[in-house]
């Protein structure tokens, strides 16, 4: 079996992955709030990406937190 | 810089032979999923030096990722384009390919087939028959299962490439290289640690491009009800929103099917058959820490399985009550011009998502496709080198890492059979359907295999590979048989009425019992292995570690009833 010391979790991606993707589409909706296209798209008023984005950072930010890389030798892979 | 991120550019303004267009933002989300899946590929390289890291993921996968990279397996994006055109077409009833179609045979693999493979410590499914059968049930099963996964990776790599060309107007060639490619070197570096991280990242990204759809979808019609009321309006006296009611004969369904098919054929035969013996889904169980972590991933995955239609099934019933447009067959679109069944996701994502958003599902969608060849090749890898690479040395053990080489060479030889495969269908399409059918006709026999094995010691190895292949010459030649004699399809679908997937049904089901019958009736005339070489591999010769002392709520069998509960409870709200 290969040493896993230090192995960073995978929910870490995820929630990397997550917090980028929010921050992207938050970002693309404020935009769209100040200067919205000539054709929107249906229930452009709802503005989902602003919450959609939201929520996709909220929940990146949460498992970056949870799943942080923690610094020193792990006597155990976490592989949650 | 906000205002050319942002803006959608003129430059990617949509041809007309085009369905959307892609904004900056949403060309960065799709560059960042590549470099995440290669970041995490090049990171797991070091933890992949073993043949059991490389090819069974170190065997030390929780329930929870086991569970997740199963399901996602299965979750490609032709899947999800595919089954979402299937409910524009037939409705709600596409839903029994994700409910009686998968949930029972997942259940049923954790609680009583998972004991036998993971105790066993088989490397692959054609593994455990090498145990319980002998050498040529292996070969059989192996050279089938090695040549149809490269080949099916690259008819779906060949029908995503055309998805993207239509969608976006990508270029063929592209869209094959650049995400076959990456699959490869993700694969070819971490082995299936790799593939299964990456595929639970996919399945989550899956989600959060797709979930959107049905809310808004749900939001604009005004709940259920509302949806249930314009399909009504827009196509009246069908029924497009009950899974059972129309069921009791062949012509009252669009799918033209009888109960019974859906019953025994899908529910029984062909969903069984795919969950508990395609080594493409099995692998990412046997990659669990431990034996209970083994039971619980499928059921795991069953739970996610059944709220996949909220994704894939709902959208496209949505799409019957608000598309302005009607969606036709792929054959009338291409000579009229207008939009097919296969454009429903997509013209879904357009209807709704503005720029991140788009980009977002888009990635989904080559999310979905990447995770689907990921599992084939990786699956591809562990069976050509534990089942007809080594076998093929005899008796000259390879040192460890001359499998986990042998292994990265497969993966890249995988693909690249792949992409040859993809290349021939694009010059010969009927290919395809030739492809299909010929991978249909293992899956059924291949689970009365197994399954007799698993349960009865009586059970011979001449049993088990002659029944093998008389189920699987069977089905071919009842495949024939309906080819050379339309009038044939009366014997073996029941009806002259019955439809292709019918067809599939009911030639899974016979095939199983030719299976069955001949496994029996030869097994009776021959020797059985004796008992201490079955230890492990058979019911009753098998000692399986009781869960008595966890409480309830650990237990798989708990949760198990829990979803059983839910899908019946599923299948009467939806009756």
């Amino acid at each position: 079996m290969s040493d896993r010391t230090h192995f960073i979790s995978i929910w870490f991606f995820i929630g990397a992955m997550l917090l980028t993707y929010g921050v992207l589409i938050f970002g693309a909706g404020i935009y769209e709030l100040y200067s919205p296209p000539a054709q929107p798209v249906v229930l452009a008023k709802l503005h989902a990406g602003i919450w959609w984005g939201a929520l996709l950072s909220l929940l990146g930010a949460l498992y970056i937190h949870r799943f942080r890389p923690k610094h020193g030798p792990s006597v155990k892979p976490d592989r949650r | 810089m906000v205002n050319s991120l942002f803006q959608h550019p003129v430059l990617l303004q949509a041809t007309p032979s085009r369905l959307l267009s892609l904004s900056p933002v949403d060309l960065i989300i799709i560059v960042i999923y590549f470099g995440l899946v290669l970041g995490i590929g090049f990171y797991l390289k070091r933890y992949a030096k073993t043949s059991e890291d490389f090819f069974m993921a170190g065997r030390e996968m929780t329930a929870w990722i086991a569970g997740l990279s199963f399901l996602a397996a299965n979750l490609g994006s032709l899947e999800l384009m595919g089954w979402a055109a299937a409910a524009y077409q037939y409705g709600i009833l596409a839903t029994h390919w994700y409910w009686i179609g998968a949930i029972p045979a997942m259940l049923f693999l954790g609680v009583v087939m998972m004991p036998f493979y993971y105790i066993c410590k088989t490397h692959s499914v054609p593994g455990y028959l090498h145990l319980r059968y002998g050498e040529s049930a292996r070969a059989l099963s192996a050279i089938s299962f090695g040549f149809m996964t490269v080949l099916m990776s690259g008819i779906n790599m060949y029908s995503m490439a055309l998805v993207l060309k239509v969608v976006l107007g990508w270029d063929i060639n592209f869209s094959i290289w650049v995400s076959s490619l990456t699959v490869a070197v993700y694969v070819a570096l971490g082995g299936l640690l790799s593939a299964i991280f990456n595929e639970v990242l996919q399945f989550i990204l899956i989600w959060a491009g797709a979930l959107l759809i049905p809310i808004l979808g749900l939001i604009e019609t005004g709940g259920w009800d509302g949806m249930v009321a314009r399909i009504q309006k827009n196509l009246p006296g069908g029924d497009y929103t009950h899974l059972w009611r129309t069921m009791g004969s062949f012509t009252d369904n669009p799918m033209g099917i009888h109960w019974t098919g859906i019953v025994f054929g899908l529910g029984w035969v062909i969903s069984f058959g795919y969950w508990t013996t395609d080594f493409l889904v099995v692998q990412r169980v046997l990659s669990a820490r431990d034996l209970r972590s083994a039971k619980l991933a499928p059921i795991i995955g069953s739970a996610f399985k059944m709220m996949v239609p909220f994704i894939v099934i709902l959208p496209g019933l949505l799409a019957l009550a608000v598309l302005p447009m009607k969606l036709v067959g792929e054959g009338e679109a291409v000579a009229t011009g207008a939009h097919s069944y296969n454009e429903v996701l997509p013209l879904m994502l357009a209807r709704y998502c503005g720029p991140g958003l788009l980009g977002l599902g888009i990635t989904a969608l080559i999310a979905g496709f990447m995770s689907g060849m990921a599992g084939n090749v990786s699956a591809f890898a562990t069976v050509w080198t534990y089942d007809i690479y080594r076998p093929l040395l005899k008796r000259r053990q390879p040192r460890d890492e001359h499998l986990v080489k042998v292994g990265r060479w497969c993966t890249i030889l995988g693909v690249l059979v792949s992409i040859g495969t993809a290349y021939l269908v694009m010059q010969f399409k009927s290919i395809m359907d030739y492809v299909q059918a010929l991978f249909s006709f293992f899956i059924a026999p291949l689970f009365g295999t197994v399954l007799l094995g698993m349960l009865f010691r009586r059970i011979t190895p001449a049993g088990g590979f002659w029944g093998l292949l008389a189920g699987t010459v069977s089905s071919i030649g009842m495949w024939a048989w309906v080819k050379v004699d339309k009038g044939a399809l009366a014997y073996i679908a029941l009806s002259s009425n019955a439809k292709d997937m019918a067809e599939n049904m009911y030639r899974g089901l016979w095939s199983w019992v030719v299976c069955v019958v001949v496994t029996v009736v030869v097994s009776l005339l021959t020797r059985p292995k004796p008992d201490k070489e079955l230890a492990g591999l058979v019911y009753g010769l098998t000692e399986v570690p009781s869960e008595g002392h966890l409480p309830l709520w650990k237990r798989p069998i708990f949760w198990a009833a829990v979803v059983a509960t839910v899908f019946f409870i599923l299948n009467i709200i939806f009756w």
